[in-house]
């Protein structure tokens, strides 16, 4: 019960600094509209190729780019952390009777929930260029829940980096390092029947591929990929999520 | 509070990680509504004193203690006790006044109607009314530690830490700093505050206890920390530095000269009277040829209670190493 006070207690607060950057808050939704808009028009021809397996592109499109702000959006999380640690907002806190875990999961839950809004929006726009959910009110709900869990999962790890490295240099440098290869080593953009064989199996291990999966599965409403993908996708989140606790632990034993 | 010490610390180590030692068995004892000062210069332990009682950092041997409570075995019950202001503020300044002492309280878990006339109740004290619904980015650095300290105060704790207080404010808001800080002592709140400033803990602290490399060289209150140096204090800033030696040498061998430190150019006479003192002493310098450049003389300030626990000049930003200290040191 406390715990869930404290959690509500720290996400309200991260949510009013969001709502606070109208900058922020403006390039977050406008971003992944470009996203939408771009790689639609860039890569559109693609869906023409012999073998692609969709009719159109924007159709495949529309939940690899929900999956991808989930990617980016969490992946920075751990940046936030950094700037509560510099600012002595976070001893501040660990001085108060506060549940050390909502500590972590309220920014983790900030993530899920950042990122679940601006697929929301992807969707949305994607329907109004052609875009069609074949799976229905679930399939989209699907589409959320999974970007969600990403974005829980990229921002656990994120805050894990963070709070190992301590350095907000190296928590750019590894997401960087980490975001755009599990991103093209994915069907995200490219149907996975036209990859080279190597790709394809190294995407059977990548959790973004995980999460681009279930997503098209629910947006298709061809739920027979969706088990195992949502599966692996959910055991990577908690797997995630663990390494940010012990992370943080391992940080509050060491001040 | 049924302990009879607010804080008990009884040597208390904390050895870093890489094993750079930050307290070396360090002991003092706090009363209840007290106002204690650890004083030092940065470096000394102080901060590594205050974050171990605020159970954000552990013990690395001895024992602490806060109304009793053992902090290392029984942190969760010492946080409801404590307020703790940091060095390093801990102000949120994406968030306004209010909502920061709000988020406090209700971390404090204070029922919400309570928790809103407490706010109230500090944005008035701390005259932070006006501007309590602006994010806190917009604050002075005054307004900001003014309501870093109203934040350790929310859930009305027993014990209230303050780190540096009043570092990098400008001397009108130390000055109002120290008036709340006077303020909350009449309120009977035990408080302990660490400084660099040798005159805010003499003019705010009933007591002290000087830290230097991680141990206490000096502890009382500052009236009888400065009559235990027994007389006045002659600096003689000499010409060459050369003559430290010599100069050393006569001041020692002078009848009503009780101890003499030297640092670079600089030598420290312990005298009964300074004014009678004074004509002998540099009439004797000049006949061993020693020229003077400089010289004062004072009433013992808590300056002079360090150099002579220490061997060395105060300066804030950190002793010399040790062993530099002068032989005629008495501790």
């Amino acid at each position: 019960m406390e715990y869930a006070a404290d959690l509500w207690h720290l996400f309200a607060r991260l949510v009013r600094a969001s709502v606070r950057m109208p900058v922020f808050l403006i390039l977050s939704i406008v971003q992944p509209i470009i996203w939408v808009l771009l790689f639609g028009q860039l890569f559109g021809s693609v869906a023409s190729l012999p073998g692609f397996g969709a009719h159109s592109y924007v159709q495949f499109l529309a939940p690899g780019i929900a999956v991808m702000t989930a990617l980016f959006g969490g992946a920075y999380s751990g940046m936030g952390m950094l700037a509560d640690i510099d600012r002595g907002v976070l001893d501040r806190l660990l001085a108060t009777p506060v549940a050390r875990g909502a500590l972590l999961a309220a920014r983790i839950l900030h993530s899920a929930a950042q990122v679940s809004l601006q697929s929301a929006i992807i969707l949305i726009v994607s329907a109004a260029i052609g875009a069609r959910p074949h799976g229905g009110a679930a399939g989209i709900v699907l589409v959320l829940a999974v970007a969600a869990l990403l974005g829980a999962a990229f921002g656990a790890f994120s805050n894990a980096i963070a709070l190992i490295t301590r350095r907000q240099e190296l928590v750019i440098a590894t997401m960087n390092f980490i975001v755009l290869p599990s991103t093209f080593l994915s069907s995200m953009m490219m149907s996975a029947k036209l990859m080279p064989a190597w790709i394809r199996s190294a995407a059977l291990f990548n959790p973004v591929n995980w999460a681009v999966t279930a997503a098209r599965a629910g947006f298709e409403g061809d739920w027979q990929l969706l088990p195992r993908n949502l599966g692996l996708l959910a055991a990577f989140t908690l797997a995630a999520a663990a390494l940010a606790t012990a992370s943080f632990g391992r940080y509050r034993r060491a001040g | 509070m049924d302990a009879v010490h607010a804080i008990e610390v009884e040597e208390l180590r904390k050895v870093y990680a890489g094993g750079v030692v930050a307290l070396d068995g360090i002991s003092f004892a706090v009363a209840p509504g007290e106002v204690f000062a650890l004083l030092g210069p940065n470096g000394a332990g102080k901060s590594s004193t205050v974050r171990i009682l605020a159970t954000l950092s552990a013990l690395s041997g001895g024992a602490a203690r806060v109304a009793g409570i053992d902090v290392a075995a029984r942190p969760r019950e010492v946080r409801r006790l404590i307020g703790y202001v940091a060095q390093a503020s801990g102000v949120d300044l994406t968030a306004t006044g209010r909502e920061n002492l709000t988020l406090q309280g209700q971390l404090y878990r204070l029922p919400a109607a309570a928790l809103r006339s407490r706010v109230e109740e500090l944005l008035a004290l701390f005259e932070l009314g006006g501007a309590a619904d602006r994010a806190a980015i917009t604050y002075s650095g005054g307004m900001k530690r003014r309501l870093d300290v109203a934040m350790g105060l929310v859930h009305r704790p027993a014990v209230l830490f303050l780190d540096e207080p009043t570092t990098g404010l400008d001397p009108e808001s130390r000055a109002v700093m120290w008036e709340e800080v006077r303020g909350l002592a009449r309120l009977g709140l035990t408080l302990l505050l660490t400084t660099h400033y040798l005159e805010e803990a003499d003019q705010l602290a009933q007591r002290l206890a000087i830290l230097d490399g991680g141990r206490v060289v000096a502890a009382g209150t500052p009236d009888a920390l400065k009559a235990g140096l027994r007389g006045d204090r002659i600096s003689v800033e000499l010409a060459n530095r050369g003559d430290a030696a010599a100069a050393r040498e006569v001041l020692g061998g002078l009848d009503g000269v009780t101890a003499v430190l030297t640092e670079g150019a600089t030598l420290y006479a312990q005298v009964a009277h300074g004014a009678s003192a004074l004509p002998s002493l540099l009439a004797a310098l000049d006949r061993a040829g020693v020229a003077v450049a400089q010289v004062a003389h004072s009433r013992p300030s808590l300056e002079d209670v360090y150099l002579n626990a220490t061997g060395h000049a105060y300066r804030s930003e950190g002793g010399p190493a040790r062993g530099a200290r002068g032989e005629g040191g008495a501790r």
